[in-house]
């Protein structure tokens, strides 16, 4: 009966364990980007970015239909022009570059939404817009883990100076020239994994995967390794959850998958060891020193 | 031999002059402190001789040292304290030097970081996180990590500001023993007791140097109070500055 309702999914159908893989490699990926994207204070960018990546990958749809390279390279381009595009507005005006991304993200999302509306059908727009993890076929896996792959190994070579640039920019600029390339590669993997999530989880989800678990993590300790350990097995457990989730309710599995790590998110806020609201209203007796 | 050589430098922001046309010679191995008001252009001469901040005007000859021979201790440091990263992690970035992207940590290193962190009495502090540390113990944590860096010219920016007289009284004895291994250190300071007390060489600044060379010649109060008048705000319709007449003095 359990076996049936946790296990059984998976062995019997092969789109269910196509979309397991994915998500698994999604979660290895995404999740500790979404780590530094957090401990950066760029959650909001990461959501930003989503939305430019839109009529980047809208425009690969409408010239190749759904083909994952085409829309993957469109979105590259779009989600790197919009990040610099909202970068030399902030600096040659005095707005501040949270106000111009905000606008360029919008502009972006109306955009995209009007090109795929041209050629597609509703079908084909609820499908950019929330992705179909169920739908994936070895191609688009093979994709999906070729960009986890590249990302698991770009942030390998980056992973010290992103760290010290995080705590200590000037600190890093005086020994060193690499915080300029390392932010510009980090970024580079910030559109990378959203275009990755893309096709699972659609344009508007595909970064709750990277910010969600990281937030989670945050809850339950204060090391860098082991919050994005953390992070990457509540990003791949919510994806498992949401799969099966899924697959018995009528849910959608983008938003299934989502809701789940929202969940874990509530338990983490309320029960944390970190800085949980349990924790901080009972917090015990104050120690001797 | 000079460890650091000024042409005519002026630095700025906006074109504004902060330090307007200082020339002179640092000798290696000096001790020199530098004085001068708020707004004086002290940061912004540090900043200038680490780089950070290119010259309007003139130049900065380093003595054919590479820039990481420099340590540079800001005034105040964007430090994000709220980062997950510990005491021995984050002194431990000061090897950057030795083993910048892949360099393995080994055992020496490891050794090197415990000592660096011992030096400047933080020894069993090492797993604390640094967002858990006062201001005083922050401190500490910075100075151990210029002692990582080992480096040949050490840059303060007002290192003792806002903290106790005990852990200024042992840094202060980490900055001499600095000068006794022959490195060539700059300290911005405020405390002229300080200042007469153990630095051999004062540069008086505002804005354009007011007087530069043995502490106990320099360190008078007519300088300080021509210094003190010196510092007037920026005129935002200040015309370009034509003016060659550099006043100004080697050490």
């Amino acid at each position: 009966m359990l076996y049936d309702a946790l296990i059984g999914p998976f062995t019997e159908f092969e789109f269910m364990r196509r979309a397991l893989a994915a998500v698994i490699a999604l979660s290895l990926a995404g999740a500790p980007i979404g780590v530094f994207l957090m401990l950066r204070r760029m959650s909001l960018v990461g959501d930003a970015m989503a939305h430019a990546i839109l009529p980047g990958a809208a425009v690969g749809f409408l010239l190749s239909g759904l083909n994952l390279f085409a829309m993957t390279a469109g979105g590259l381009i779009a989600g790197f022009a919009v990040a610099i595009l909202a970068g030399v507005v902030a600096r040659s005006t005095g707005l501040k570059e949270d106000a111009s991304l905000a606008t360029f993200y919008l502009a972006s999302l109306a955009l995209g939404v009007t090109i795929v509306s041209i050629k597609g059908t509703n079908i084909d727009l609820l499908h950019v817009l929330f992705g179909n993890i169920l739908a994936m076929d070895d191609q688009t896996l093979l994709v999906v883990a070729f960009n986890a792959t590249v990302t698991l190994l770009v942030l390998a070579v980056i992973y010290r100076p992103l760290v010290i640039e995080s705590v200590d920019p000037l600190f890093l600029r005086t020994v060193s020239r690499a915080g300029g390339p390392a932010h510009l590669a980090f970024l580079a993997l910030v559109v990378i994994n959203l275009v990755n999530g893309f096709q699972a989880l659609g344009t508007l989800l595909a970064v709750g995967l990277m910010i969600l678990p990281a937030g989670i993590a945050r809850f339950w300790s204060r090391d860098l390794t082991a919050m994005i350990c953390i992070a990457v097995v509540a990003a791949a457990a919510s994806g498992y959850a949401g799969l099966v989730l899924s697959f018995q309710t009528r849910v959608p599995s983008g938003p299934a998958i989502i809701l789940v790590a929202t969940v874990i998110y509530i338990v983490s806020v309320l029960f944390g060891r970190v800085g949980g609201v349990v924790r901080q209203l009972f917090p015990g007796r104050h120690l001797e020193a | 031999m000079a460890a650091l050589h000024f042409h005519n430098v002026t630095l700025g922001y906006d074109r504004h002059p902060a330090v307007h046309h200082l020339s002179g010679e640092v000798a290696r191995g000096a001790l020199v402190a530098v004085i001068g008001p708020n707004g004086a252009g002290k940061s912004t001469l540090l900043r200038g001789i680490v780089g950070i901040l290119k010259p309007l005007d003139g130049s900065i000859h380093l003595g054919g040292l590479d820039s990481r021979d420099v340590a540079y201790l800001p005034q105040s440091a964007e430090i994000d304290r709220s980062f997950p990263i510990s005491v021995f992690d984050f002194v431990g970035t000061g090897l950057w030097r030795g083993t910048g992207l892949f360099g393995g940590i080994g055992k020496a290193a490891r050794e090197k970081i415990l000592r660096a962190i011992a030096s400047v009495g933080l020894n069993g502090f090492e797993n604390r996180p640094i967002g858990t540390l006062s201001g005083g113990q922050m401190q500490r944590v910075l100075f151990a990590r210029v002692v990582l860096q080992d480096a040949s010219l050490i840059v303060l920016d007002e290192p003792f500001n806002a903290i106790d007289s005990k852990t200024t009284a042992d840094l202060l004895a980490l900055v001499k023993q600095w000068h006794g291994e022959g490195r060539t250190v700059l300290a911005a300071l405020h405390d002229m007791e300080m200042v007469r007390n153990h630095f051999s060489q004062t540069l008086v600044l505002a804005r354009g140097p007011v007087a530069w060379g043995p502490t106990a010649e320099v360190l008078t109060p007519e300088n300080l109070l021509v210094a003190m008048r010196m510092c007037e705000a920026f005129d935002d319709s200040a015309a370009a500055c034509a003016a060659d007449d550099v006043s100004s003095r080697a050490a």
